[in-house]
């Protein structure tokens, strides 16, 4: 369903990114760039120290005609942010917050292999083929 | 042509649907016999990697019916055009579609050509039928080697197996293609994108292609012989015959594991690689013991960490080793998880490509079921001794008494055929591995003691674990000796002479290993044990002297010679002092034996001792030819310098005078 995913570390910069090729995927890219100025305002809002589950959805950060921008941030300041099609019929808001739960599993997973430096492009195979799914569950 | 057009279109929306930012100078050229296109960094999806290029392919579908006019031997009718005919297959097959020859379109190709063959209609539906093999005259040279006449004197049995090699020279073909390609190592021809489903949705080609595949699994343990000889001419190098199953199984693995059938390949084909035998096992656990006391308890991932960073492996392939081992998550390695990671560690040393899932071999459950603790102490020897009888002991007895006559330093595990070139890199990056700060574990001599003991059957075995490990344990305070008049502390003295070179030498020498520890046994097994140190000392230096590159040869041929010289010097003595311990090498031994009644062993342990110091001079035999040999080519190329000095010296020398 996702048609783009972007796990983007605290300082912005972008641990991870991948989306379902199309003829332009740097569209994608600038959106989830753009989206990010929504996510520090909704978590500057938020004010600090909040741990709920809630807080850490963000829900609709914003939507475009083609394109409905969803987002995520875990504890750390760890942003996930998810771009899904419009056309696809309205995917509950449950469905993207287990997605987003996957991702949020996942990237700890990765975050537990000692392997990993945390700021580190993320490159496990694990962690693909789980976005993979969540990008072909669509197709 | 339309039809190479056709298919570069086709490939470049391949690599389109495999999440890959389409790149037009990627496309493959038709006609033009290209390895594969040199993949994005997302080509962990590309199922065209696996498969040959449709220009490879459609050759080899030109060749089949054109060979059936060729040859006149037909029993079909010819065929009205034979470029139409490989076009019709090609497009029925799929390849077509997808633009390229994956491994099922190439098996329906080749079941295609076989009906066309035979002359039924080529459909779909004619695969299903029960056809002889597709007979090719192959216009490559490999292709004739094996496709000439043993394809006409051998019955249907033998094509089969010539069919699989074939495929695997197919593979084989990719697969070192793919190996040539710098980036991601990590990337293993097992690669079963999750994306392709869509490419292979061939679902009444499942039906023949299973009934191909199983024609050949019958036939698959059958013509191991016949294989063998054909294994020869494809240049893979090494491995004893024991050596060489495996090798196969694990191309046949591949190239059947690409499919993704539900059937689980590892029922038909036990996965040698991934099997962990039982002195594999003992090593992983003593390697555990020394990283943390407790079998039942953690390694925490730091440990495990630093610990598998002394395995020279890249940290992407360990990052993705510890993904596959640690399978609950939770960054620490209990026993089982630790040892299916080393095991994997060990396979991608010795070149085996890395697996998408952890093998079932591996998992922990199997693991804790097939393997109790191990009980330390005494009772080491009699888990051996019942053990031993079971899994696939003999075969791979086999395996490491070859391995053990050959360079050892390496794990007990099949070594497959990887070239010349690699598997001298992989046995120097092997013996580079020594865990420095491991302290020297306890349980060790009491398993090199239990093994020593064993039946002689299986010494050469033990000195592949010995020195494996060796291998993780700490060199810096070698064991105390006996107290037997040990003048020739053979082993303090190398350490010494190896110690100033081992910051010196960048390719990291191996220090030497710390010996045995003391033994109140008899003084033969330690002379066997350490003629085998000296073999492995012997070999690292020569390996250091031949991974360094020529210029720095000098520096470096004097510490290979230095134990050599020491080694020799204390055999003099020893021949002089006649004295039993002083052992050094196995002529000592030879030589103190001899002479020497007093020694109150067997003649089976002095023969033994005679057996390893025969191995023992011909390793030094052949760790001097090499030496020679290098230093041959370093003469010549200083003759090569003077002479063209010279002759600049002659070409100056007239405008100087004048």
């Amino acid at each position: 369903m996702a048609v783009c995913v972007a796990v983007i570390a605290k300082e912005n910069y972008p641990l991870y990114i991948r989306s379902v090729p199309t003829e332009n995927e740097l569209k994608f890219h600038y959106m989830v760039h753009t989206s990010l100025d929504v996510v520090d305002e909704k978590i500057s809002a938020m004010g600090k120290a909040l741990v709920d589950q809630r807080e850490l959805y963000l829900g609709l950060l914003y939507p475009t005609e083609d394109y409905k921008v969803y987002g995520y941030v875990t504890n750390s300041r760890v942003k996930f942010v998810m771009v899904v099609d419009s056309s696809n019929t309205a995917l509950r808001d449950n469905e993207i917050r287990s997605m987003f739960r996957k991702l949020h599993s996942s990237y700890t997973d990765v975050m537990c292999n000692p392997f990993y430096n945390p700021g580190d492009c993320i490159q496990s195979r694990a962690f693909d083929s789980m976005v993979t799914s969540m990008m072909i569950q669509v197709c | 042509m339309e039809k190479g057009s056709l298919i570069s279109h086709a490939s470049s929306l391949f690599w389109e649907g495999h999440g890959v930012p389409w790149a037009p100078h990627l496309l493959q050229r038709p006609g033009e016999k290209t390895p594969q296109p040199s993949p994005p960094p997302e080509n962990r999806h590309s199922p065209g990697r696996c498969g040959c290029s449709p220009s490879q392919a459609r050759r080899r579908a030109k060749d089949a019916p054109p060979a059936q006019g060729g040859r006149g031997t037909a029993p079909a009718p010819a065929f009205s055009g034979p470029a139409a005919r490989a076009e019709q297959i090609t497009e029925l097959c799929g390849a077509k579609r997808v633009g390229y020859f994956g491994p099922t379109q190439f098996y329906v190709a080749l079941k295609l050509i076989a009906a066309a063959q035979s002359g039924l209609p080529v459909r779909i539906e004619s695969i299903q039928c029960e056809l002889p093999l597709p007979r090719f005259m192959m216009s490559k040279t490999d292709g004739e080697i094996r496709f000439g006449n043993p394809a006409e004197l051998h019955g249907t049995k033998m094509q089969i197996p010539y069919l699989i090699t074939e495929k695997n020279t197919f593979k084989r073909m990719d697969d070192e293609d793919k190996q040539q390609e710098t980036q991601s190592p990590t990337m293993s021809p097992l690669a079963s994108p999750p994306s392709s489903p869509p490419h292979y949705q061939r679902v009444p080609l499942s039906h023949g292609y299973s009934k191909l595949r199983s024609s050949t699994e019958q036939m698959h343990p059958a013509p191991y012989d016949a294989r063998q000889p054909l294994v020869q001419p494809e240049g893979a190098s090494t491995g004893g015959p024991g050596a060489k199953p495996p090798r196969h199984q694990t191309s046949l693995i591949r190239s059947f594991s690409v499919e993704r059938e539900p059937q689980d390949n590892n029922s038909n084909y036990p996965d040698e690689p991934w099997r962990i035998t039982e002195e594999q096992r003992e090593y992983y656990v003593n390697q555990f013991r020394s990283l943390q006391p407790d079998p039942s308890s953690f390694i925490s991932g730091s440990v495990a960490k630093n610990f598998f960073t002394k395995s020279k492996l890249s940290i992407p392939e360990l990052s993705y080793i510890w993904e596959l081992s640690d399978a609950d998550c939770d960054g620490a390695l209990t026993l089982p998880e630790f040892c299916a990671a080393f095991h994997l560690i060990v396979a991608r040393k010795n070149g085996y490509p890395l697996p998408e899932g952890l093998p079932p071999t591996l998992q922990p459950e199997y693991l804790q079921a097939a393997f109790p603790k191990p009980k330390w102490e005494c009772a080491l020897f009699d888990s051996y001794s019942e053990s031993m009888p079971a899994n696939q002991q003999p075969r791979d007895l086999n395996r490491m008494e070859k391995l053990s006559i050959k360079d050892m330093a390496d794990f007990p595990v099949p070594i497959q055929d990887v070239t010349g070139d690699d598997k001298q890199a992989l046995k120097n990056t092997v013996d580079e591995v020594l865990p420095k700060d491991m302290s020297e574990d306890p349980a060790t001599p009491k398993d090199s003691n239990s093994l020593k003991a064993r039946p002689r059957s299986r010494s050469y075995s033990s000195t592949s674990i010995e020195e494996a490990m060796k291998r993780g344990e700490d060199p810096p305070t070698p064991p105390p000796r006996p107290q037997k008049t040990h003048s020739r502390a053979s082993s303090l003295d190398l350490n010494k002479v190896f110690q100033p070179s081992v910051p010196a030498t960048k390719s990291g020498l191996l220090p030497p290993p710390p010996a045995l520890p003391p033994r109140p046994c008899p003084s033969q097994p330690e002379q066997a044990s350490e003629a085998e140190l000296h073999p492995q000392l012997n070999r690292a230096p020569s390996q250091a002297a031949e991974s360094s590159p020529t210029k720095k040869d000098l520096p470096y041929s004097q510490p290979p010679s230095k134990p050599i010289r020491r080694k020799f010097r204390p055999e003099n003595q020893a021949t002089e002092n006649q004295e039993p311990s002083t052992t050094v090498g196995g002529p000592a031994s030879v030589a103190a034996a001899k002479p020497h009644p007093t020694v109150q062993k067997q003649s089976s342990k002095q023969k033994k001792a005679i057996q390893t110091a025969i191995r023992k001079n011909k390793e030094a035999n052949a760790v001097l030819a090499r030496l020679n040999s290098e230093l041959q080519q370093q003469l010549k190329e200083v003759h090569q310098e003077r002479i063209a000095l010279e002759n600049q010296l002659e070409q100056l020398r007239p405008v100087t005078v004048l």
